[in-house]
């Protein structure tokens, strides 16, 4: 798989660690009522689509920035990349 | 028809006229007690075990394609019980405790030979901790023997004992260990089940689940809707989407890991090996070619084929360990989706909805399971209590914190 870093370009996905659901951004928060629950399924519990995910992809032998990756389960086409704390910073969350 | 030296010795005199299909090729009632969902091993075993061991008689087994042609036809035919912990290892010695009776049991031949597993040990502090897994496995009942150089040098006089990064130290052999023919043992299940009465519809596809008021109540499928008083779930990688249909999150990850096969090759590789300072494992079978694997890919996939990179990786440890092996040619390799879970254990438990009970998270080792995970899945869906060996695997596990964590990777399933 070839992962098309939006920074540095094409790169082999070897390159890359795999770290799973791009949720995983989500991270609730710890101070709620909810928190005991919101953690076990936020740390736990998966969607694990067959077809398009969105998943984190750390450039370890790169430039060890964290990306978006959204791909295809059953295909392994790579449809988007995006600098994970540009996804982060969408959603509201701090860096 | 019973199998036997007797009927093999008429048939080859009568022009072999007479062997009949070794099931029926059933179509579908409206309603059954059980519905089994997933025709590979784990499901044929399940069914094989609630007709035979538990009585029950109006059992169906729903396979979307054809019987044995997932991850049961595609692994490495290893059969072990060396686990460390509580949770596992009474369970993975009742299983193959099952495996050295099953071609009796089945009246099938499934090629087991215990020719045993030996763990290589690379370090001082890796020989602590396998004899410490050596005696885990004795306190359970199964067999371990720690071996030295010498004695490993005896029977596999190939390995590279003396490679500088990893020098080997030692084995940790369990001799009851070996391998079987994958595929028998779905056909060999498959035939004693329907022999049992049960039904196995192949070319049946779940579209979805029927649930009222919290309880299932039976199967949407491409051959109209079957009832059924329990629903049992047991199809490995396809876990995450089946049980999406019932509207569940599971704590599983499918992931692809590949298999590789060398073209045959005269005896070499007495038992089963594997590498202590990579994932590598290797038999030989009885066909000659080196069976062997070692890592997933680490990344989500449903794809059932994997990347080069991998190869690599696996074939790089293949020669780290044994350099002969660069001189065979790779003759095949093939991905098969696995349910890797949170803490790379199973689960065998009912869920939250009344009639609907699961089977899966198996990650790359579900084979050796078969027999034990049929049985103790007939045992929770025929008496709603688990089976003593499987009362660990439950759903609730993650939430309560009592993980069986052979690894001690953590909640990241790439890594199990």
């Amino acid at each position: 798989m070839i992962i098309n870093h939006p920074l540095l370009g094409p790169r082999d996905a070897v390159e890359f660690t795999y770290l799973g659901d791009a949720s995983l951004i989500d991270r609730p928060d710890w101070q709620a009522d909810s928190a005991a629950q919101d953690f076990y399924s936020y740390l736990y519990l998966r969607d694990n689509p067959a077809g398009e995910h969105r998943e984190l992809w750390f450039h370890e032998a790169g430039d060890r920035s964290w990306l978006v990756v959204t791909r295809n389960t059953v295909t392994h086409e790579i449809t988007r990349v995006e600098m994970a704390q540009d996804v982060a910073r969408a959603r509201g969350r701090g860096i | 028809m019973r199998y036997s030296g007797f009927r093999l010795i008429k048939e080859a005199l009568t022009g072999h006229t007479g062997w009949t299909p070794v099931w029926r090729d059933a179509s579908p009632q409206p309603r059954y007690d059980i519905v089994i969902i997933g025709g590979g091993g784990h499901g044929l075993a399940t069914a094989y075990y609630l007709a035979k061991e538990f009585g029950q008689k109006r059992v169906a087994v729903l396979e979307k394609a054809w019987v044995g042609g997932g991850n049961v036809g595609r692994n490495t035919t290893i059969i072990r019980s060396n686990y460390l912990l509580d949770g596992n290892e009474p369970f993975y010695e009742f299983s193959l405790k099952l495996w050295e009776g099953l071609e009796q049991d089945l009246n099938y031949n499934a090629m087991i030979s215990q020719r045993g597993i030996l763990n290589l040990i690379h370090s001082d502090a890796q020989r602590d901790a396998f004899i410490r897994r050596g005696n885990a496995m004795i306190l359970n009942g199964a067999d371990a023997e720690l071996l030295s150089v010498a004695q490993i040098r005896a029977r596999y006089p190939f390995l590279n004992f003396d490679n500088a990064r990893f020098p080997i130290k030692g084995g940790l052999a369990q001799h009851r260990a070996g391998t079987a023919r994958h595929d028998a043992v779905a056909w060999g299940y498959a035939r004693g089940a329907d022999s049992c009465g049960v039904d196995i519809i192949q070319n049946c596809e779940v579209t979805g689940f029927r649930i009222e008021d919290g309880q299932c109540r039976g199967v949407e499928t491409t051959r109209g809707f079957i009832a059924a008083d329990k629903v049992g779930c047991a199809v490995a990688g396809s876990s995450g989407r089946l049980m999406a249909k019932a509207e569940m999150r599971l704590p599983i990850e499918s992931h692809v890991l590949q298999a590789f096969v060398s073209e045959g090759l005269k005896p070499v590789m007495p038992g089963v090996i594997t590498f202590g300072a990579g994932h590598f494992y290797c038999s030989q079978s009885d066909k000659g070619g080196l069976v062997f694997g070692g890592d997933i890919d680490g990344y989500n996939s449903y794809a059932q084929r994997g990347n080069l990179d991998m190869v690599e990786d696996v074939c790089e440890a293949g020669m780290a360990l044994m350099p002969a092996l660069g001189r065979a040619r790779l003759l095949r390799m093939w991905g098969g989706i696995v349910d890797m879970s949170m803490d790379g254990s199973p689960i065998i438990d009912r869920t939250h909805i009344d009639g609907l009970y699961f089977n899966g998270g198996w990650c790359y080792g579900g084979f050796k399971a078969t027999p034990a995970s049929g049985y103790a899945f007939a045992h929770l869906l025929a008496t709603d209590s688990p089976h003593p060996t499987a009362a660990a695997y439950r759903f609730d596990r993650f939430e309560k914190g009592r993980m069986i964590d052979e690894r001690g990777a953590g909640a990241q399933p790439n890594l199990h």
